[in-house]
């Protein structure tokens, strides 16, 4: 192991701390970079999760796109770096 | 020995990173600090190295919990950088390399309470702890002695830095257990 | 009070379940399945995962993720854990628990890298090591679905003692009709195998895959730099990248 690797994971590692906070599986939701522009599933970010939080980065251009931070008895999520979501609903 | 509220020890150098580690070299590092009338003090990677340095032994404190006594690191202190400046900002905002940012009381910065350290253990600090050079402000939770220091910008006002603006707290007094906003 | 209010019933957030460890099946000297017995386990689909929470007696807690190994079964639901030396969580895991005794799980989720039976295109599986866990609950809820996808295994793993779930995919290669498993050796290569142990290769992956026309759906599941490796040689030899699928496991994988 390279003792400099910088660890990451990937979106797929947010799916039970997002699932906590929103009734439907957010991985599959596509979001868009508020800095490149680029489009990608949630799982597909690159994931720093050796943090005070967890914190989702842009694969193409590195933006942050998404924090979670869960304390006991609250969760904090910041979703600046993300333009928008597309949520797939499933059906009824 | 006595450990804050909550934290457990650890024997380990956990190496905690909320992005990529950026890897400066020292002849294009600088360090600046810029005051709240726009008066800008820059210091490059030799001048720093000019300055004279102390070799403090603190205790760290992460908020993720653990808690590392008797580190050794070797810096020069902000009372040396911050003589020469001309300042009556209350605040501070840490800019490092790699955009990551943390703020703090004007007045933690100085009397003896904190370096740019660059120096861990007897050796130069390894860019996943930081290097070249980390803000080292011990008596705070660790994430206000930001890695990768860049520099300072002295303020009138408090604002939130990188996870002070995602929930934890603005000072964050490990003796205190100022973890999160409201604590 | 607003958190009153909804607690009545509208409070259904993915919560922390009691999950009793049932069975051990020892897969390879340093890697074990983990039946567990889950009360109220609501099913899941092949490629999802669970949260595990350990905490110690002096309140300290911790959190890994591991994929599940099988397909849904009542209320059982089975994970492959590695074990990492230097980890805080595997040792403790493939070493110490004991039937009988009770972890916390909360799951299943992840709803992107699943693979539904109702999908027909075929099926191309790549794992790097311990990647292949939720790899062979697709394969293994294939055979169970009556599915006839046509489905491809590149399975990369150092030696050949490091190979989970052995036997079965022998078995599986011979009776599951449509079922391709190959592996890659890294390190140290079984007896008489043809090459030399080395990294996966754009080789093997144009061999032993599918051709893009045929818009297969790729699975590729292992450490972060060997998922990045493979994906990137599945996006040069064509294949569109959102039928790409990657999971990584990263430093929180001990």
């Amino acid at each position: 192991m390279d003792l400099f690797s910088d660890e990451y994971t990937d979106g797929n590692a947010l799916a039970g701390p997002l699932r906590e906070l929103f009734t439907v599986d957010m991985t599959s939701a596509v979001g868009r970079c508020v800095s490149c522009g680029g489009e990608g599933p949630v799982a597909g970010m690159k994931v720093y999760a050796q943090a005070p939080g967890l914190v989702a980065r842009c694969p193409s251009c590195q933006e942050v796109l998404m924090r979670l931070v869960r304390g006991p008895s609250d969760a904090w999520l910041d979703l600046r770096g993300t333009m928008s979501l597309r949520i797939p609903m499933p059906p009824e | 020995m006595k450990l804050p509220p909550g934290q457990y020890l650890t024997e380990d150098f956990p190496v905690l990173t909320a992005g990529p580690t950026p890897r400066v070299p020292t002849d294009t590092w600088e360090f600046v600090v810029v005051t709240e009338a726009g008066e800008k003090h820059r210091w490059s990677w030799a001048e720093l190295m000019a300055l004279p340095s102390e070799q403090p032994t603190v205790d760290l404190h992460c908020v993720t919990k653990w808690s590392k006594l008797g580190t050794s690191w070797q810096g020069v202190s902000l009372d040396v950088l911050l003589d020469g400046v001309d300042t009556a900002a209350d605040y501070v905002m840490v800019h490092s390399y790699g955009g990551y940012t943390t703020n703090l009381p004007f007045e933690d910065l100085r009397n003896g309470q904190a370096w740019i350290a660059y120096r861990f253990d007897g050796e130069d600090l390894h860019p996943e702890h930081g290097g070249p050079a980390r803000l080292l402000v011990p008596h705070l939770y660790l994430w206000k002695s930001a890695k990768w220091v860049r520099g300072l910008r002295l303020t009138d006002e408090d604002e939130p830095g990188f996870w002070e603006s995602a929930g934890y707290h603005d000072y964050g007094d490990p003796w205190r257990e100022q973890r999160y906003q409201g604590d | 009070m607003a958190r009153a209010a909804v607690s009545g019933g509208l409070n259904r957030r993915l919560a922390w379940h009691a999950a009793r460890l049932a069975e051990v099946v020892e897969e390879t000297p340093s890697a074990r399945t983990l039946v567990f017995d889950v009360p109220d386990w609501p099913g899941h689909l092949p490629g999802q995962h669970v949260d595990v929470r350990l905490t110690a007696e002096d309140g300290y807690s911790t959190e890994r993720s591991y994929s599940i190994a099988t397909p849904a079964d009542g209320t059982r639901v089975a994970l492959t854990v590695q074990r990492v030396d230097d980890g805080e969580v595997s040792p403790y895991l493939t070493e110490t628990l004991s039937p009988g005794d009770v972890i916390e799980l909360r799951g299943p989720v992840g709803g992107w890298f699943v693979w539904r039976s109702a999908d027909p295109a075929p099926v191309l599986l790549i794992a790097g090591g311990s990647g292949i866990v939720p790899l062979m609950a697709m394969i293994r809820a294939r055979r169970e679905a009556g599915s006839r996808a046509l489905f491809r295994l590149i399975y990369s793993v150092r030696t050949p003692e490091d190979r989970f779930y052995a036997d079965e995919l022998r078995t599986r290669a011979r009776d599951d009709m449509g079922l391709d498993v190959g592996y890659v050796y890294t390190r140290q290569a079984p007896e008489g195998w043809p090459t030399a142990p080395r990294r996966l290769s754009v080789a093997d992956v144009n061999n032993g895959g599918w051709p893009p026309d045929f818009q297969p759906a790729c699975f590729v599941c292992g450490p972060t730099a060997f998922v990045e490796t493979v994906a990137d040689i599945l996006v040069a030899l064509g294949h569109d990248p959102r039928r790409v699928k990657t999971e990584r496991f990263g430093p929180t994988g001990s």
